[in-house]
């Protein structure tokens, strides 16, 4: 090697640590915040949160203590509201856009799709207030499950697709060459192999629904009491957070910090147990 | 691919009956004795033609193998016959008959029970054990009868000569099986429905010599029970498992005989050139 060889190979070795270097900087730089924002929750959230907080209903202004029951009950119900709704029109919305989509209505509902996950939530709130507040002369824990339900679809129906996609077309022609009819074969053989995937958009769906405080103002509204009839208005962390974060009081801004943590901790969980229900059989990679 | 005749392992002298009255073709062969019979298929995808104007009659319990060059049609040609070719969106126009009875009045899915696939990269379904892979057909099409079902799984993964090696680990992932292992499950899996024809489309193309001998073995073994349409690359493999070749170029069907004839003696320039290695 003479020197200007020498000086081409040592320039490239630099320029290749130099560009591992900057993406890994970018990777601090999307992560640090996720910290910063999950260490200085749980620091401001620890010190109102004990077990009373989390079964003991409000207490009124004033009163010390207290806790919201009602609130984690009732973000439990508006989910799974929301997912039953939202969850499976996503996966069959997606399933039909990956199988049979190949077509400009196809087309049309992909970018709708993506329109509508780019809608600000409040305005999906006035949708599900239109729709199911009025007729009903009410608020409810129906309406806040419709609201969170729409929100979902657009975020399921587009990673189902995406999902369904990955998977080999040689699984789809190893089914039909079988005999399989068609939506069998969907079902049996290509939505479980893209299951994990689909998992993780089904989880991103739930997520954003349950960090939704707009949507739910003005259909679900919030509730100081217990309650869990979903004819009824009902309570939210998120309204909770925002009603009590607003607050002049110093313990209230506490809860609201807690009621923030347990949130965060909720979808935390959440995340863990449809991964664990959804692990392959054989621990592989699948799609 | 061979430089010479000499390397073909077949003799050199004419079969004793002559080609004329042999001839699995569709002229001289007697309609019964054909299990498939293809009639001026043409097969298209959107405007491109891949095959033109294909005659071919598939003798019932024989190997026949399909060869030619990359590109000729030979697996167009092998899609059609279970209308696979639809559901990569091409169209045919000519007839292909199952038994007499044409394929496009049978239900593609009713079709394709009768008329099993082999595919060339093995495909077994990765979210299923070895045993449901192989009772996948089965299964998948509403057969409850548990007893029934491990029955047929043992006897289609003895058939495809897999049992001794998985009989053990039935639960394991079908994925984790070797690529030759893999195959062989597909075609457990294939056989296990009981079709009365098995399409096989480059088997052993992904596959080592070892894996590739024992599946050539198994396709010998096969064509008692199945009709076997092998569609090849490798010319020796013609040679050595089925007993009727056709030469596919450009999408024409060029020569069908004998595979005895075709190796010795082809009757077109085309084919010789193509088997001797001059081109393709």
């Amino acid at each position: 090697m003479n020197r200007r060889e020498r000086f081409t190979f040592l320039w490239r070795k630099v320029k290749d640590k130099a560009m591992a270097l900057l993406t890994f900087l970018c990777v601090l730089l999307a992560v640090v915040p996720l910290f910063l924002i999950f260490f200085y929750t749980l620091g401001q959230g620890m010190e109102a949160l004990n077990v009373d907080f989390l079964v003991q209903m409000p207490k009124p202004v004033g009163e010390a203590g207290g806790g919201m029951a009602n609130a984690l009950a009732g973000t439990l119900i508006l989910i799974s509201l929301g997912s039953l709704i939202g969850i499976p029109v996503g996966i069959f919305a997606g399933i039909y856009l990956a199988e049979y989509g190949d077509n400009p209505f196809g087309t049309a509902v992909r970018f709708l799709s993506d329109v509508l996950s780019g809608i600000p939530s409040i305005v999906v709130g006035v949708v599900a207030y239109i729709l199911v507040v009025i007729p009903m002369k009410t608020f409810s824990a129906l309406a806040g499950g419709v609201a969170l339900g729409i929100l979902m679809i657009p975020t399921i129906t587009r990673t189902t697709e995406e999902m369904i996609r990955l998977v080999p077309q040689s699984y789809r022609e190893a089914g039909l060459a079988l005999g399989l009819p068609q939506w069998k074969t969907t079902m049996r053989v290509v939505l479980p192999a893209a299951l994990k995937g689909i998992t993780t958009g089904v989880l991103l769906g739930i997520a954003r629904a349950a960090g939704e405080t707009a949507p739910l103002l003005f259909t679900a509204l919030g509730n100081r009491f217990w309650s869990t009839a979903i004819k009824e208005p009902i309570a939210s962390l998120t309204v909770f957070i925002y009603d009590y974060a607003k607050s002049p009081f110093e313990d209230w801004i506490q809860q609201a910090w807690a009621a923030a943590l347990i949130l965060i901790l909720l979808i935390f969980l959440l995340n863990l147990i449809f991964r664990f229900a959804t692990r392959g059989r054989y621990g592989e990679q699948q799609v | 691919m061979e430089s010479n005749k000499s390397d073909v392992p077949m003799p050199l002298q004419k079969p004793r009956v002559s080609s004329q009255e042999s001839l699995p073709r569709v002229d001289g062969m007697q309609e019964s004795s054909a299990k498939m019979v293809a009639k001026n298929i043409n097969a298209y995808f959107g405007k491109t033609r891949a095959l033109r104007d294909v005659s071919l009659a598939i003798p019932r319990n024989r190997v026949t193998a399909i060869i030619g060059p990359s590109g000729c049609g030979k697996s167009t040609f092998l899609r059609c016959l279970n209308r696979m070719h639809e559901v990569a969106r091409g169209t045919m126009t000519g007839e292909i008959t199952l038994d007499g009875q044409t394929v496009m009045a049978y239900d593609p899915v009713l079709l394709r029970r009768r008329v099993g696939m082999v595919f060339q990269k093995p495909n077994p379904f990765p979210t299923m054990s070895v045993f449901d892979n192989a009772a996948a057909g089965l299964k998948l099409n509403g057969v409850g009868n548990k007893s029934f079902i491990a029955e047929k799984v043992e006897k289609s993964l003895r058939a495809a000569a897999l049992w001794d090696e998985v009989k053990d680990s039935l639960g394991k992932s079908g994925v984790s099986l070797s690529g030759g292992q893999q195959q062989r499950l597909c075609i457990a899996r294939a056989i296990a429905v009981d079709p009365e024809v098995l399409l096989m489309d480059e088997p052993a193309s992904a596959l080592d010599p070892i894996s590739t001998a024992k599946i050539e073995e198994l396709i010998y073994q096969l064509k008692a029970n199945y009709t076997i349409v092998i569609v090849t690359h490798n010319m020796q493999q013609a040679a050595r498992v089925s007993d009727s070749t056709a030469f596919f170029y450009m999408g024409e069907m060029v020569e069908f005989d004998e595979t005895k004839t075709m190796f010795t003696t082809p009757g077109k320039k085309q084919t010789e050139d193509y088997i001797t290695g001059r081109f393709g």
